[in-house]
């Protein structure tokens, strides 16, 4: 092999030289390119927003009240002539309000009991992932031991013990789901704290305050975005099938797996009122999964 | 091997405990008992009951007896159906649970593997993406959202096949598998896909391509094993899900399974039938999780010697 150097010509040299400094994009702007491009992504939080300003301001214009019957249409199906656009339940009640209302619930019950779950185990995970050693390994064999357990079992004995109140609803669910995310916050805790750009970031002078803030933390939000909007679907999903069961929420109150409950008892007589509580609960918890698949591969940085 | 297998067997003792000892006490602290009902016993027949059932003992005796019986086998008898011990309605409804169960678990990763590998090989190809929205709306879509819907159309509308009960007949359980299995068909395919995307990547397939290997060998002599091995891991949740699931299928079709136990046992403060079928249910999940370590371990060496 000859070790002649071979000639660069001129302008090449040139331009690499003239290239002017690129303008460093940061994680967050890059993702939201991303999750932009991603159809799929956009239309999941399209019908998100739908969805939550109609079942916020839908009952406004809606005269009827989810509690009280309209006593001259039983079980009577959708129609514009009565004015109940998704018809009547069992007793009369207009169905879209009742789907409002629930909607409600379900909703509120997926962000409370998600940010509850959130808190636990981002707490939990940093706690194990930071301190290390021995600790971390007893703090997660304990997540292990929990972990195998059948939870709902558990959500189920606690609904049954308790009675059936909507704040133990938050808890219980939120409670028994953080163990996911304190071992996805712990894992990445973990390997954040040896990764090479930390540690140069250390040799380069940086505090430990620095790199906390614009290094580990950054990068743990990535994630805990992500698993955030893909438990908030797992934790809707979870009240709708404790409502199934009617250990959920109590009338008059409602919430989707209610609705759902009630509409399959009156399914043959009845189909509408199992149809749009169960179009809505679907599209929501689709549209759910589909912006946290987007985010998810939006923010995995092993994609670049 | 022997070391890792038997690691894992003493570390699943813990797990059972914690089970039990957590159930046990919750059950008992919740409101009520097993005897209340519309009218009210006479104290001296209440009181007769509980020391028959031994109920008036310190929970904490009563606790250890149970830990005692159950070390035996003996889950006691039920407080409800009298005349029933525990082991005798678990002896009845398993058989059923398992058939449901056995052909969800087989439909889900079949179709879901199959499904898979072919959105994978069509990656971002309408092929692919038609199938993984498909999939999408099998994971969205909860299994008691599903089984109305199914028991609507091909029940009702079309009168193709039963809407409930069991006989063990295949017709009667075409839709509550179907209704079991459509969340995991999902859950399986997606999983095969990402994994047989990664796999198709590596060196070791560009290999067998370069050596001039037909690509159905390349995918069904080196592709599938590596990209199953994620599959193999869903399968300790997908038993868990099965479980959970058929709690509400069984109610739904009125199949008379171990899962319609629970939830009416818990309303009925039936203790034993409750601990019954939660330590059924949770040593299911436990060798479940238990079996998939084992296989993971002799498929991926890795494992094996990092212990």
């Amino acid at each position: 092999m000859s070790s002649e150097p071979t000639a660069v010509p001129a302008d090449a040299f040139e331009q690499a030289m003239d290239r002017r400094p690129v303008k460093g994009r940061s994680l967050y702007v890059d993702a939201w390119q991303r999750l932009k491009r991603n159809r799929a992504a956009v239309a999941g939080t399209g019908m998100l927003v739908f969805i939550v300003v109609l079942v916020s301001i839908g009952p406004l214009f809606n005269p009827w009240d989810h509690e009280i019957p309209d006593w001259d249409y039983y079980s009577t199906p959708p129609s514009l002539a009565t004015g109940h656009l998704m018809g009547t339940d069992a007793l009369g009640r207009d169905l879209f309000e009742r789907v409002m209302v629930g909607g409600r619930i379900s909703l509120l019950v997926g962000l409370v009991a998600t940010l509850v779950s959130l808190v636990i185990g981002v707490a939990y995970g940093a706690t194990a992932g930071y301190l290390g050693g021995r600790v971390d390994n007893w703090m997660m064999r304990a997540v292990d031991a929990i972990y195998a357990l059948p939870f709902m079992f558990f959500v189920i004995l606690l609904m049954v013990v308790f009675g059936r109140n909507i704040l133990l609803i938050f808890v219980a669910i939120g409670a028994v789901n953080w163990l996911d995310m304190a071992r996805i916050v712990r894992g990445q805790t973990l390997s954040l704290k040896n990764k090479d750009f930390i540690e140069a970031a250390r040799v380069s002078g940086a505090t430990e305050r620095q790199i906390i803030l614009r290094h580990i933390i950054p990068n743990l939000l990535g994630v805990v975005a992500v698993y955030v909007s893909l438990t908030i679907p797992q934790v809707i999903l979870v009240e709708s099938f404790l409502s199934f069961l009617g250990l959920g929420v109590q009338e008059p109150l409602t919430s989707w797996g209610a609705l759902v409950n009630e509409g399959a008892q009156e399914l043959e007589t009845a189909p509408w009122s199992l149809i749009f509580p169960a179009l809505f609960l679907a599209a929501t918890l689709f549209a759910f999964n589909f912006l946290g698949d987007g985010l998810r591969d939006a923010l995995d940085p092993k994609d670049r | 091997m022997l070391n890792y297998s038997i690691q894992r067997l003493l570390s699943a003792i813990p797990t059972l405990l914690i089970l039990i000892t957590v159930a046990f006490f919750l059950i008992r602290i919740a409101p009520g008992g097993p005897f209340d009902s519309e009218k009210a016993l006479p104290p001296e027949i209440q009181a007769n009951l509980e020391q028959s059932y031994r109920l008036d003992d310190p929970l904490v005796m009563q606790y250890l007896r149970y830990l005692g019986d159950i070390v035996q086998f003996d889950f006691g008898p039920s407080f409800h159906y009298r005349d029933w011990t525990v082991n005798q309605l678990i002896a009845q409804g398993a058989p059923v649970s398992f058939t449901l169960g056995g052909i969800a678990l087989v439909l889900a990763f079949l179709l879901g593997t199959a499904i898979g590998v072919v959105a994978a090989l069509r990656q971002n190809r309408p092929a692919d993406y038609l199938t993984m929205s498909v999939a999408m709306i099998g994971i969205s879509i909860p299994n008691f959202v599903i089984a109305p819907l199914l028991v609507l159309l091909f029940a009702i509308t079309l009168g193709w096949l039963p809407a409930g009960g069991w006989d063990g007949s295949l017709q009667r359980m075409v839709l509550p598998a179907i209704a079991l299995a459509l969340p995991m068909v999902a859950y399986v395919a997606r999983i095969t896909r990402g994994s047989m995307i990664e796999v198709l990547h590596s060196s070791f397939i560009r290999t067998a391509r370069a050596k001039g290997l037909p690509e159905r060998e390349v995918i069904l002599r080196h592709a599938l094993k590596p990209a199953l091995l994620p599959v193999i891991s869903y399968l300790g949740p997908a038993a868990a899900g099965i479980l959970t699931g058929s709690v509400v299928i069984e109610r739904i079709f009125t199949i008379p399974g171990i899962g319609s136990h629970f939830v009416q046992g818990a309303l009925n403060r039936d203790y034993t039938l409750v601990m019954g079928v939660v330590i059924f249910y949770g040593v299911l999940i436990i060798v479940f999780n238990y079996l998939v370590d084992l296989i993971y371990a002799w498929l991926d060496p890795r494992i094996r010697y990092e212990q």
